[in-house]
């Protein structure tokens, strides 16, 4: 099925549009948690349960966003293909594997693109859950969220130095400066 | 009984899946299959090529069906060579 799958995205070369997809959005679940965070972290104290409710939706939702949004603009986007493709061998491709690529490949990359934030929030808001579960963390809990999303974003920024061939420490710092300037606009402006 | 034993064929397919993975997905189809690919003519969308496969027995369906599976057109059989065994009536 895997090999089914990855000969599926090589024929439309969508291996790419996969690696973008997942990288996108798990750069919006990071720093969409890392802001959400750092608000509850600069306004009045919050109950731990109420910050992982609120941290949870917003998960949810960049999840259903990521899902739906990619579907729909990939499902589009092959069908055009096909029909290109179609038109220049004059022939039916519905069923080779082109017309397999086009009931397949949006589902796949809806899928990257919805599970990339919800796994990555996920991950952030680990420490709230150890902490309302009564386990002992080494940091207050929002806090050691803080922590864990830079050091995602950072790895986030690795992966895209070793897709790009260039230097994997100075593309991990640079998508953590973008973290910290996040953080350091939500102190700015939301801070009191 | 008569038995395919070589097929030429001219075929229109996109750039994409590989010749190399057409190839080999006709080679899967029996141990003994050994196909040969040469690119005629490429396009904007399309490669226009020749497939010889040589075998004891060629099932020239599977050998249509890997074409158009791999969204490849068969456009015409240019050569055959077919062999008759001793008949069993």
């Amino acid at each position: 099925m895997w090999t089914q799958l990855a000969f599926l995205l090589r024929i439309t070369r969508s291996e790419g549009i996969m690696r973008r997809y997942f990288v996108v959005n798990g750069f919006d679940g990071a720093l969409t948690m890392l802001g959400l965070i750092i608000g509850f972290l600069v306004g009045p104290p919050a109950q731990l349960s109420l910050v992982i409710g609120v941290c949870l939706s917003a998960a949810i939702a960049l999840g259903v966003s990521g899902v739906s949004s990619a579907y729909v603009s990939e499902a589009a986007e092959r069908k055009r293909s096909l029909k290109q493709l179609e038109e220049a061998m004059v022939t039916d491709l519905g069923d080779s594997a082109h017309g397999d690529a086009v009931r397949w490949v949006p589902i796949l990359t809806a899928l990257v693109n919805g599970s990339a934030p919800v796994m990555i929030s996920l991950l952030i808001l680990t420490p709230l859950w150890l902490s309302d579960a009564g386990v002992a963390v080494l940091l207050p809990p929002l806090h050691a969220s803080v922590v864990i999303a830079l050091g995602l974003v950072f790895l986030l920024g690795v992966y895209l130095g070793h897709v790009a061939g260039i230097s994997w420490l100075r593309s991990g710092f640079q998508a953590l400066m973008l973290a910290l300037m996040t953080t350091g606009l939500i102190y700015l402006f939301a801070g009191n | 009984m008569v038995s395919v034993k070589r097929v030429v064929l001219d075929v229109l397919k996109p750039h994409h899946p590989k010749s190399l993975e057409l190839a080999q997905a006709i080679a899967e189809i029996g141990e003994d299959y050994r196909v040969r690919l040469m690119v005629e003519e490429v396009d904007e969308n399309t490669e226009t090529i020749k497939i010889e496969v040589t075998a004891e027995a060629i099932d020239f369906e599977a050998i249509e069906a890997a074409i158009t599976k791999m969204g490849a057109a068969l456009h015409s059989i240019d050569e055959v060579d077919v062999e008759g065994g001793p008949s069993h009536a």
